[in-house]
């Protein structure tokens, strides 16, 4: 927001093209209510979005406490954009906890919005300040607005009675009502999300769209300090269609549903609640209708088995689940594998080992997804890179698991789970079917006899005469799918197997540059959702003259049949990964390049800046000083 | 023709056993109980391609591949969940579950427990011969206390499950025992548990005549039988021992049994407790029942009056509930909420 420097009277709105706002709260201040509110609205004037969510792991921490703080990051744009922002250029902090925590990451002349009214002395030391920072000048480098939010809500929803706890939750509204006036936001869409939300207590709902009124107001009606202003974003030049916000979790579950829907199957969930996979169970538990049965399990184990029965069944089997919950799931994908069924695992990665960090984002499952299992066990691995393209990798999860009998993992993670992005909405109608043929003639029949093209087994169900068979964990014979300890044929089989997953390779696109040139100086890796960074990063470099490359992989087992020749193609390979290093190791690994990992395992997304700085430094290059704010 | 109809022809025997060859030891009690169930399914009018075996890990849960059905022997303790799985997605198929006591009840005690208190409809068959057998003999948790084994040379310290009150406690809605070598009663009580809608829990006394053999011998000895085995029939009186004179009675004033003559001591016929297969209280307290002091109950212990619908029927009732309309629209979900249109550019 580089044109923020400048102070317009609020009847004419200075034009800027893009925004990076971050909502900071304590846990209980609703901001990721008063962020997706904020979004929406963004979404309508047809502005491009991307959001960012990080809240605690615990749900409702100490009030006031540091740890409790809760934050909602929307970056919007007149033009593309892929990530949800890298510096915020306006924070609004609900409590002196919530500057700490935030301060540090806000653009220096950004606007800094403060709710005064929480800067008592008790939580002014919850918060670790001796004094209030609103006082000593230490915010001096920032355009500061203080504001008494929670006086002036009190003040707006006095008629309404509520009492002062419950009158005080509307201030988040109020903040809501002053930003959407600063970035001339329509009102409509959260007046009619609060009648909705409310609608059992249409007093509440009164007086929390009495609070939003209020806050827009008094943008309209109150002097602000020099520097701060109104502000109007041109709508981003976006391909036609029909657009909708969407959220990764979302588009997965309606991604699995359209998968079903293509492959003519009924759908079954085995999934055991665990953050941050735990929305796809809720999604697909309220979609019963569209041809799905959805089972709480008692543990995660129990989640991919009855998944794995259902696909024994006939139905495809699939489960959701996160890090910890997959490294439970392993020795029944062995199973899937050995028995060769269909089968979705999604993996929303969050921080770990252990339980780690539940509601951060990082990428450190790829390892476990390519190899934690026993034995040599393949299996499909894909990866989504967008919100909206978990749709799009959900269908082919499903695709790939019904065409070559096998367990197929979709890889997600936190980031992409929570944050909403514009989505153009797909017609399912317009997507190519891939009808699943079950094994109805007995003649020939064994379990384990193959397609000679994909070799993928007969997928034989219950219920059908004359093709009763058994199977399990156990080694069956390449040619009967009886029990066998011969030597010979486990070689054999163990082969077959692998061949299977590596023929996947024939059936998937081959690996696309998403920008720039198939050979240079530079060639940076993605994968997952580290894409809206790295294209931003690349592209900026590209600007600047430099040869980089942008390749992002979305199939990581089998991986592309020409990925080795063009990253061949480049001096230097460079791998950002949210983790300590899979993604470069398995690059060097399977195709001899000397690719070098850059590695952020904070529990945040990589900003474009960090990737820039990675470019700059690969390249040599000194980089250019930041643009003035 | 429904799947649940009987077969055009009457099956046999032999049309329910596979080509494989049966590798159990030689004298284990696994035969008996494969050799019950071939006997009985014809008998019961059900479809090969209709039925499922479902198994987990162990020497029992090699079965399903000795039978000419389906069948999916799957992974250690696991069966339940699976087969909760194959349930969800086609109730008219007829699943048999084979388990042990290692594999029901220790590594999968969790989802047996689970199993049993959601009522998924499905007969259960666990095995139960107080050691693990595939791998060379080691203590179970039905393995009674002080149990010598490889892993516990010096003896097990830690108490056994009862399966029965394990599975009266979580909910079990029918829970019976039987003997492998008593055919008979076997085969009566597994098509008692077949007949029930819901989770059909019948525990089987089986021998291992390799490393645990005669662990149940102090009660299905011939020559012992009839003094220490209780044969329950609902609305009969409990009464066993060789003349038929004994039988049990609640102590008075106290919630327990306690084993009388009749004659003795004034007993007579109304005094001996009739056996009330729908109380789950005197269910319990026979299914703890064990000799010397008391006979052990055989037979039907609870088939609960009011099991309530299944899981798998309340799981496809909502389904069929939820799409009572007709089936979804994904479509027109995903245009539903705050949508916009973004116009062509005019050119």
């Amino acid at each position: 927001m580089d044109t923020f420097a400048s102070s317009t009277p609020s009847s004419s709105r200075e034009l800027i093209d893009s925004v990076v706002i971050r909502f900071a709260g304590d846990s209980g201040d609703g901001m990721q209510l008063t962020g997706s509110q904020f979004a929406d609205s963004t979404a309508l004037m047809g502005n491009d979005l991307s959001t960012l969510p990080d809240f605690p792991a615990e749900i409702r921490a100490p009030a006031g406490t540091t740890f409790g703080v809760s934050g909602f990051q929307v970056h919007f744009a007149g033009h593309d954009i892929k990530t949800p922002g890298d510096a915020p250029d306006v924070l609004v902090a609900m409590n002196p906890a919530a500057l700490r925590v935030n301060l540090r990451d806000l653009k220096i002349g950004g606007l800094l919005v403060c709710n005064s009214g929480a800067f008592t002395a008790g939580n002014l030391k919850k918060a670790g300040y001796d004094k209030s920072p609103l006082d000593d000048g230490s915010l001096d480098a920032y355009r500061l607005l203080k504001l008494d939010v929670s006086k002036l809500t009190l003040q707006a929803v006095e008629p309404y009675q509520l009492g002062t706890k419950e009158s005080l939750r509307a201030k988040n509204m109020w903040t809501l009502g002053l930003m959407m006036w600063m970035f001339g936001r329509e009102r409509e869409s959260t007046v009619e999300w609060l009648r909705q939300k409310f609608a059992k207590n249409p007093h509440v709902a009164d007086a929390n769209v009495a609070a939003l009124n209020a806050g827009h107001i008094y943008g309209e009606t109150a002097e602000m300090p020099s520097g701060i202003g109104c502000y109007q974003v041109p709508k981003a030049k976006l391909a036609p269609g029909v657009y909708r916000n969407v959220t990764g979790n979302e588009a997965t579950a309606w991604g699995l549903l359209a998968g079903g829907k293509l492959a003519g199957l009924e759908l079954v969930l085995g999934s055991y609640p665990i953050t941050p996979a735990s929305t796809i169970l809720h999604t697909l538990s309220n979609l019963r209708a569209y041809g799905v049965t959805t089972f709480q399990a008692e543990d995660e184990i129990a989640a991919i088995c009855a998944a794995i029965g259902a696909s024994y069944a006939g139905a495809l089997g699939m489960t959701s689940t996160s890090g910890p919950g997959l490294a439970l799931k392993a020795e029944a994908l062995g199973l899937a594998v050995a028995t060769e069924l269909p089968l979705i695992v999604v993996d929303v990665q969050r921080g770990g080992p252990s339980t780690g960090l539940p509601t951060k984002t990082e990428q450190s499952d790829l390892m476990q997804a390519l190899n934690g299992r026993n034995g040599d066990c393949p299996l499909a691995v894909i990866a989504a890179c967008t919100p909206g393209d978990c749709f799009d990798m959900a269908i082919e999860a499903v695709r790939l698991a019904t065409k070559y009998m096998t367990p197929v993992l979709l890889l997600t993670d936190g980031f992409l789970a929570n944050s909403a992005e514009p989505w153009k909405i797909p017609d399912i109608t317009t997507i190519k079917p891939f009808p699943v043929q079950y094994r109805r003639q007995p003649e020939g029949f064994h379990p384990f006899v193959r397609d000679p093209q994909t070799l993928a087994r007969a997928w034989a169900i219950p219920g059908t005469p004359g093709l009763e068979h058994r199977i399990g964990g156990i080694e069956k014979d390449y040619d009967s799918g009886n029990i066998s300890y011969d030597p010979d044929n486990h070689h054999k089989m163990t082969k077959v197997r692998a061949a299977k997953i590596a023929g996947i390779a024939d059936d998937i696109p081959l690996q696309k540059m998403e920008q720039g040139e198939d050979s240079g100086d530079l060639v940076v890796v993605g994968w997952g959702s580290t894409y809206g960074a790295i294209a931003q990063a690349v592209m900026g470099a590209r600007r600047s003259g430099l040869k980089v490359s942008h390749l992002h992989i979305r199939y990581m087992n089998p991986m592309p049949r020409n990925l080795g020749e063009l990253l061949r193609n480049f001096k230097k390979v460079s791998v950002p990964e949210m983790n300590n290093g899979m993604l470069v190791k398995v690059l060097r690994a399977e195709y001899l390049v000397d690719a070098q990992g850059f590695n952020k395992i904070s529990g945040q997304p990589f900003k474009i800046t960090e990737i820039e700085a990675e470019i700059h430094r690969m390249l040599g290059v000194q980089a250019q000083a930041p643009a003035p704010v | 023709m429904t799947p649940l109809d009987p077969p055009s022809t009457p099956l046999t025997r032999k049309d329910f056993t596979s080509d494989q060859e049966v590798r159990w030891c030689p004298g284990c009690g696994d035969y008996a109980i494969l050799a019950a169930v071939q006997r009985m399914l014809p008998e019961l009018g059900v479809r090969k391609e209709n039925t499922v075996f479902v198994s987990g890990i162990g020497c029992s849960s090699r079965f399903p591949y000795y039978m000419n059905t389906y069948g999916f022997h799957t992974i250690h303790g696991r069966a339940p969940a699976v087969a909760t799985g194959v349930k969800l997605a086609n109730p008219d198929l007829d699943v048999w579950m084979i388990t042990g006591d290692g594999d029901g009840l220790s590594i999968g005690g969790n989802h047996l427990m689970h199993l049993l208190r959601r009522n998924v409809n499905l007969q259960l068959i666990l095995f139960n011969n107080r050691i693990y057998g595939l791998t060379k003999g080691q203590y179970s948790p039905t393995s009674l206390l002080g149990k010598r084994s490889p892993s516990t040379p010096m003896g097990s310290v830690d108490n056994p499950v009862v399966p029965a009150a394990f599975a009266l406690g979580c909910g079990g809605r029918f829970v019976a025992r039987a003997v492998d070598t008593d055919a008979k009663s076997l085969i009566a009580t597994l098509k008692r548990a077949h007949e029930f809608q819901g989770t059909g829990f019948v525990e089987v006394f089986q021998n291992c005549p390799v490393f645990n053999d005669g662990a149940f011998d102090h009660f299905t000895a011939r020559d012992l039988a009839a003094e220490t085995q209780l044969h329950l029939e609902h609305g009969k009186p409990m009464r066993f021992g060789k003349d038929n004179t004994k039988g049990l009675r609640l102590r008075p004033g106290k919630l327990e049994l306690e084993v009388v003559t009749l004659g003795e001591y004034g007993v007579t016929e109304a005094d001996i407790l009739v056996h009330d297969e729908h109380n789950h209280t005197t269910a319990f307290l026979l299914a703890n029942l064990e000799p010397p002091a008391f006979p052990v109950a055989l037979g039907v212990l609870f088939n609960s009056a009011a099991p309530g619908p299944s899981f798998d029927h309340g799981m496809h009732e909502q389904n069929r509930q939820a799409r009572a309309k007709g089936p979804g629209d994904l479509n027109a979900l995903m245009r539903k909420g705050h949508t916009w249109l973004v116009e062509p550019e005019p050119t």
